[in-house]
């Protein structure tokens, strides 16, 4: 890779953090070169041919869901916003919780390859598997721009002068070409491995710094809360704060700047004299609405995420996926206690981060912190720095090759295997699968390309609106009501999630109006919504966090419409009920399937 | 297609069995997830109604911060764990029952 890049950018790119990269992409490329050798079959290519530990699996499924967002973009938005960004983490993490509840074990004793998969099964519609993977495709898309937004900040912090869109390029063909070759065994294992090495990359450097500059307590005793005369902790040694960072009092209290943008910019549009009153009345009311909201696109949006999903096949039994559901939560929950330390820390001692746009703003606070030790640790700062870097591969690398495998797996199982070719030998499949990674991934990277302007973690919240409003509602009411019918299900699911859609949508193309680069000129045309946000911001708030109408709105679409077509709810729902709910040992499954081949032939 | 009314008549297939089995897999995941929402949808109106006690200092975090960013994890570990001990003792239980019922018919 070193050929490619101009001769004048390497003078400043450091040793360590180079190495500490290389590193992490050499073994990532060699793992999946390695197992592309033992995955022969077709089983092997989709689901790993069922037959993943639960501590493999469960790192697995950690190394591949803790993204870009939570290694880079939740440290980042906790120095930009503060306190209530917490709740990215905290939901990131307890959102498995539903999955684990109510969804984990009666999907994993369904037994089938992908979601699509489960809708056909559920409902024996072959249309509504044709519906399914559409929107495996949709949230697919939406979740990588972040993981690309994350390579090409990583990439341009490492080789200062690189242009923000080749990173994401050339990381995007990386990780297409290492798909292609290995599939999803060849994941498992890398993402596993991935998973160790986020987390010795985010614990590490923060344990030898805040031993340094201060402990996590006494960097947020720096700030000093509303009522407060002196900060409680005086021993941290803060730097002066920009202008554009916000307040103390507003970073460290609840209800600040990221739940009440839409409030003040409808404020400042307001003359002067009634502004004090209308913050008053507004202000903390549609803070907590935006609140809860986030909270619940976060929490469902977990559960129907589908690149994590289709791990829960690749466990032995039932059983076994809920232990894995356990480490998950313990893995991503010890993960998530850190990078708002790196925030908090960022605040006090890196401030002049905020004053930065792009891929040069708050984003890389975590890459960029280890240097602060630089002038008296001499090259600790610098391995530290590599550390957190090889870290930032292994996120966006892991989660786009996981979304890169679910999503390849939609197009060559689902589209070309059931759809296009359903009498293709597994051969065929196999080419079907390479083709399908290189043309996903194409697709991904032309996407990356145009969300530099946008917050990493805001874009990945908004993936999981999406999917809080379209797979949460389909998952739960199939597994737990048996009078839902194919079309409650399809049209609930379709709503919800067209509705998000189009919500994120229009907040990201009115905020990417706002860029003054490239992407303000192709985005001019959405500017004036930015003036209709601020006359009402109810509704901007409504369209950044949709999923507090569009769930109930797809959950309720989804009973009215069941009930309305209820002569539709597949005749032998009492089975399939068996199936989903009944302990494996009983051997229904092996029953419901002679059963079903017997009936109806396929 | 399979026929409307499945052909076995044993116990496992009765009606009964798949109404008390989604029951109380239900009502043991509807209990856990009660507790975690609580604690979860209380935080933002503690820290709506009670701002100055959730701002309170312990050991230089707002209480509102130490509970998000570092308890609250350990809590939602705490409600999994005992979830995934119940279901599983509940499964098990639901297969000896059915077992028995399917030898008693024998």
């Amino acid at each position: 890779m070193l050929p490619l890049l101009p001769l004048a950018a390497l003078d400043k790119v450091d040793p360590w953090i180079l190495t500490f990269s290389l590193i992490t992409v050499a073994v990532t490329i060699w793992m999946g070169f390695r197992s592309a050798k033992t995955s022969k079959t077709a089983s092997d290519f989709f689901v790993a041919g069922r037959s993943v530990s639960v501590g493999w699996n469960a790192s697995a499924i950690s190394g591949e869901y803790l993204s870009a967002a939570s290694f880079m973009g939740v440290a980042g938005m906790v120095m930009s916003s503060g306190y209530d960004a917490l709740w990215y983490p905290v939901c990131y993490a307890c959102g498995y919780l539903f999955l684990l509840l109510f969804i984990a074990g009666p999907l994993r004793r369904f037994g089938a390859y992908t979601i699509p998969d489960f809708a056909e099964g559920r409902f024996d519609s072959p249309l509504f598997r044709k519906i399914a993977v559409c929107f495996v495709l949709f949230i697919g898309f939406f979740y990588t721009m972040p993981q690309m937004k994350g390579a090409g900040v990583t990439l341009a912090y490492i080789f200062p002068g690189m242009p923000y869109w080749a990173g994401v390029v050339l990381v995007g063909a990386v990780i297409t070409f290492n798909v292609a070759l290995g599939g999803m065994k060849g994941i498992t294992l890398v993402q596993a491995v991935q998973y160790w090495i986020k987390m010795f990359a985010i614990s590490v450097p923060i344990f030898v710094l805040m031993s340094v500059v201060g402990f996590y307590n006494g960097q947020i005793g720096a700030n000093v809360a509303v009522g407060e005369t002196a900060a409680p902790s005086a021993e941290v040694q803060r730097k002066p704060l920009v202008e554009k960072a916000p307040k103390d009092s507003v970073w460290v209290a609840p209800f600040g700047p990221l739940t009440t943008k839409a409030v003040n910019a409808a404020a400042a549009a307001l003359p002067p004299e009634q502004r004090a009153a209308y913050l008053a009345e507004h202000q903390k009311p549609y803070s907590l609405l935006y609140t809860y909201s986030l909270i619940i696109a976060l929490v469902c949006g977990t559960a129907g995420l589908p690149h994590i999903l289709v791990r829960f096949y690749t466990n032995p039994d039932g059983v076994a996926a809920k232990r894995t559901t356990m480490w998950v939560m313990i893995l991503i929950g010890v993960f998530y206690v850190f990078p708002p330390v790196f925030g908090a820390i960022g605040r006090n001692l890196m401030p002049e981060l905020y004053a930065g746009v792009g891929a040069k703003g708050t984003d890389k606070v975590v890459l960029e912190l280890p240097t602060l030790l630089g002038a008296n640790a001499g090259v600790l700062g610098s391995i530290l720095s590599g550390i957190t870097c090889a870290g930032a591969f292994a996120a966006f690398m892991s989660t786009f090759s996981g979304l890169l495998v679910s999503m390849t797996g939609a197009l060559a199982h689902d589209v070309y295997g059931r759809i296009l070719r359903p009498k293709s030998n597994p051969q065929e499949r196999m080419v079907a699968f390479k083709v399908a990674a290189v043309l996903v991934g194409a697709v991904a990277i032309g996407l990356g390309c145009f969300v530099e302007p946008l917050e990493i973690n805001f874009m990945v919240g908004q993936a999981f609106a999406i999917a809080a409003a379209s797979y949460f509602p389909l998952l739960f009411m199939s597994v737990w009501w048996r009078g839902m019918t194919m079309k409650g299900a399809a049209i609930g699911m379709l709503t919800g999630g067209l509705c998000a859609l189009v919500a994120a949508a229009l907040t990201n193309f009115s905020t990417l109006a706002l860029d003054k680069g490239p992407m303000g000129k192709l985005f001019a045309g959405f500017a004036p919504l930015n003036g209709f946000w601020a006359q009402h911001p109810l509704l901007r708030i409504l369209c950044e966090q949709p999923a507090i109408w569009t769930v109930p709105l797809a959950i309720t679409l989804m009973v009215i419409i069941s009930k309305a077509t209820s002569s539709d709810i597949p005749a032998d729902v009492r089975m399939k009920m068996l199936v989903l709910h009944a302990p494996e040992k009983l051997g229904l499954k092996q029953e419901y399937i002679q059963e079903h081949q017997a009936g109806a032939g396929h | 297609m399979s026929s409307p009314t499945p052909a076995h008549d044993d116990v496992v297939h009765s009606e009964s069995f798949l109404r008390s089995l989604m029951r109380r897999q239900l009502g043991l995941s509807i209990a856990c997830a009660a507790t975690f929402l609580i604690a979860l949808l209380g935080m933002p109106l503690l820290n709506y109604f009670a701002p100055a006690l959730m701002a309170t200092r312990v050991a230089g975090f707002t209480l509102s911060w130490l509970i998000l960013g570092v308890l609250f994890f350990p809590f939602v570990w705490i409600i999994s764990f005992v979830f995934i001990k119940r279901s599983i003792a509940m499964e098990d239980a639901e297969v000896v029952r059915a077992e028995t019922a399917r030898k008693e018919a024998r």
